[in-house]
């Protein structure tokens, strides 16, 4: 781990604090009494099985969704933001600037009949930039970055592949340079080679930019290799937390024991 | 002719202006709103018009709710005024209001037009009402209602500049020719739909009220005179009008707005003024060919 990095972190304040939060849907538990802080730069993953609260909670984080109870606070300039009780302009603000979310399904996240640069330049235009010269340079840019040849700037998404259209919406997402990005299972429905490129790509510009990242999957190999933290989750409930490797060399609840057990990481 | 004897050559079978007078005061009030928010779409109760939606239901609701009898009323369809439908309006009003009706821009007080702006300057104590097919600027490009209203309520504008950014990616220019968005008052983007983008200038710091109806959206909106209202582009790609090689065929213009006219079997064409008004004044006062 880059010591330098992990020194900053420490120097500074949480970007995010959650305290006791939950979701239910009536009856139901989404997820119950969630407890965590997310420093700047930090990269925490959330794993469980399918139906375990991970994309409850993290809805509940993207500001998506309302928590039932508890607490969701933001660092924004050196005061707090209670992120559930934010005016919806501000709320909607933030969610352009400050952070940014990666959907499992890029379809979700791209604009299918807008070009590739559209998709990156829009961000750009949200925030005043009026430039067509500069959108352009700074799509290409960013089509290089994400290893899409910059000359298919002009094409939709439609015409690329599955980890072609990831990898622009991760462009997109990245190019306002937010400071905490969500991502839902963000390499889902990918086969293993693109997979594994597609982990290179994101820790290499995660760690670039410093961004602070929270990642929701059910794929333990994509937890040990991207994040620096994990949580465990079973039945709405964080079960275990900790550093990731410490949570997959010596599971301590018997459910992670049981989950690093059945695959090989 | 007296004033109470033009109110008298209206159908009697009519209340005056064919809404009643409920009607026409929802509208106004509607309107009131709409001059006070510049830009902004206010919702009204349209009515069901003897016309189909689509063919110039709103501008006839919003003409109806302001027209007195001292009022000359002017309608334009595509630039001119002998177009079926602009005569069809023209002649509705004439018989449910038996107020005076006009081909001339300057002696109009009231300008219902579809598709043109005239090329005559408009003065302070004139309105243009616009028939608008669709008010949304951001309907093609967000298909929810409920968040193009909050896109206006918030300024999320970067969207429709997305728009003019893939136009110039795939054409090398803002291929948008009409219906091109403007920014109102620095505040709302509105539609000016249908007018080309040649009219867009001339809405800005226009002496006239502008008002715009859509009969089957059910929205009005306006443009209060001197009104700043800015055609949106880029930096480096400025918003440009479009232009022609050739004078109009009939009056010589180099100022208008042309149509292209077939003009026999053979495919021969020539470019004409699609302001009638404009063309024909021009050549009476001894100009063109």
């Amino acid at each position: 781990m880059d010591t330098s990095l992990f020194s900053q972190a420490l120097s500074q304040e949480p970007l995010l604090q959650v305290q006791n939060m939950s979701r239910f849907y009536g009856e139901r538990i989404g997820c119950r009494n969630v407890s965590f802080q997310l420093w700047p730069g930090e990269i925490l993953g959330i794993v469980g099985e399918s139906g375990s609260g991970k994309s409850t909670l993290l809805r509940c984080l993207a500001a998506l969704d309302q928590p039932s109870e508890g607490e969701i606070q933001l660092a924004d300039g050196g005061q707090w933001l209670d992120v559930p009780a934010l005016p919806e302009p501000k709320r909607r603000a933030l969610m352009r600037r400050a952070w940014g979310i990666v959907h499992q399904n890029p379809r979700d996240g791209l604009r299918m009949g807008v070009s590739a640069g559209g998709n990156i330049g829009e961000r750009l235009m949200d925030a005043g930039e009026r430039n067509y010269g500069e959108i352009r340079r700074v799509a290409r840019d960013w089509l290089a970055r994400v290893e899409i040849d910059p000359d298919r700037i002009d094409d939709l998404p439609r015409h690329f592949s599955g980890g072609m259209q990831q990898r622009l919406q991760i462009a997109r997402v990245l190019v306002s340079e937010p400071r905490l990005v969500f991502m839902d299972e963000p390499t889902g429905g990918l086969d293993v080679s693109v997979q594994a490129k597609l982990l290179d790509l994101l820790r290499a510009l995660v760690r670039d930019m410093g961004i602070a990242a929270v990642i929701v999957t059910h794929d333990l190999a994509v937890a040990r290799l991207l994040t620096d933290r994990l949580m465990v989750m079973k039945d709405g409930v964080v079960i275990e937390q900790g550093l990731t490797d410490q949570v997959l060399d010596d599971p301590q609840h018997a459910y992670t024991q049981l989950l690093t057990s059945a695959v090989l990481v | 002719m007296t004033e109470a004897q033009t109110i008298s050559g209206a159908d009697p079978h009519y209340n005056y202006g064919y809404l009643d007078e409920q009607t026409k005061r929802m509208v106004r009030r509607a309107l009131l709103k709409a001059v006070a928010i510049p830009g902004y779409q206010v919702p009204f109760g349209s009515r069901e018009m003897p016309l189909a939606r689509g063919w110039g239901t709103g501008g006839i609701q919003i003409t109806a709710a302001l027209i007195g009898p001292s009022d000359c009323l002017k309608v334009i369809d595509q630039g001119a005024d002998d177009t079926t439908n602009a005569v069809s309006i023209r002649n509705f009003f004439a018989r449910v209001t038996g107020g005076r009706t006009t081909q001339k821009t300057a002696e109009a007080t009231i300008i219902q037009t579809r598709h043109r702006i005239p090329e005559k300057p408009l003065r302070a104590d004139q309105i243009l009402v616009y028939q608008v097919p669709q008010p949304e600027p951001l309907r093609k490009l967000e298909p929810s209602e409920v968040e193009t209203r909050n896109m206006h309520a918030w300024e999320e504008y970067g969207l429709m500049q997305v728009r003019l950014y893939e136009d110039i990616a795939r054409f090398g220019h803002v291929a948008t020719t009409y219906a091109y968005p403007v920014m109102v008052n620095e505040r709302y983007i509105a539609s000016p739909t249908p007018i080309p983008k040649f009219d867009n200038p001339k809405m800005d710091m226009m002496p006239a009220l502008q008002l715009f109806g859509a009969g089957r959206e059910k929205r009005v909106y306006a443009i209060p005179p001197f009104t700043r209202v800015r055609s949106l582009d880029f930096e480096d790609h400025p918003f440009t009008v479009q232009s022609w090689d050739k004078p109009c065929e009939l009056c010589g213009s180099r100022l208008s707005y042309l149509d292209e006219v077939i003009v026999d079997d053979h495919g021969a064409r020539i470019f004409v003024c699609s302001d009638t008004d404009y063309c024909e004044e021009r050549r009476q006062d001894g100009e063109g060919a």
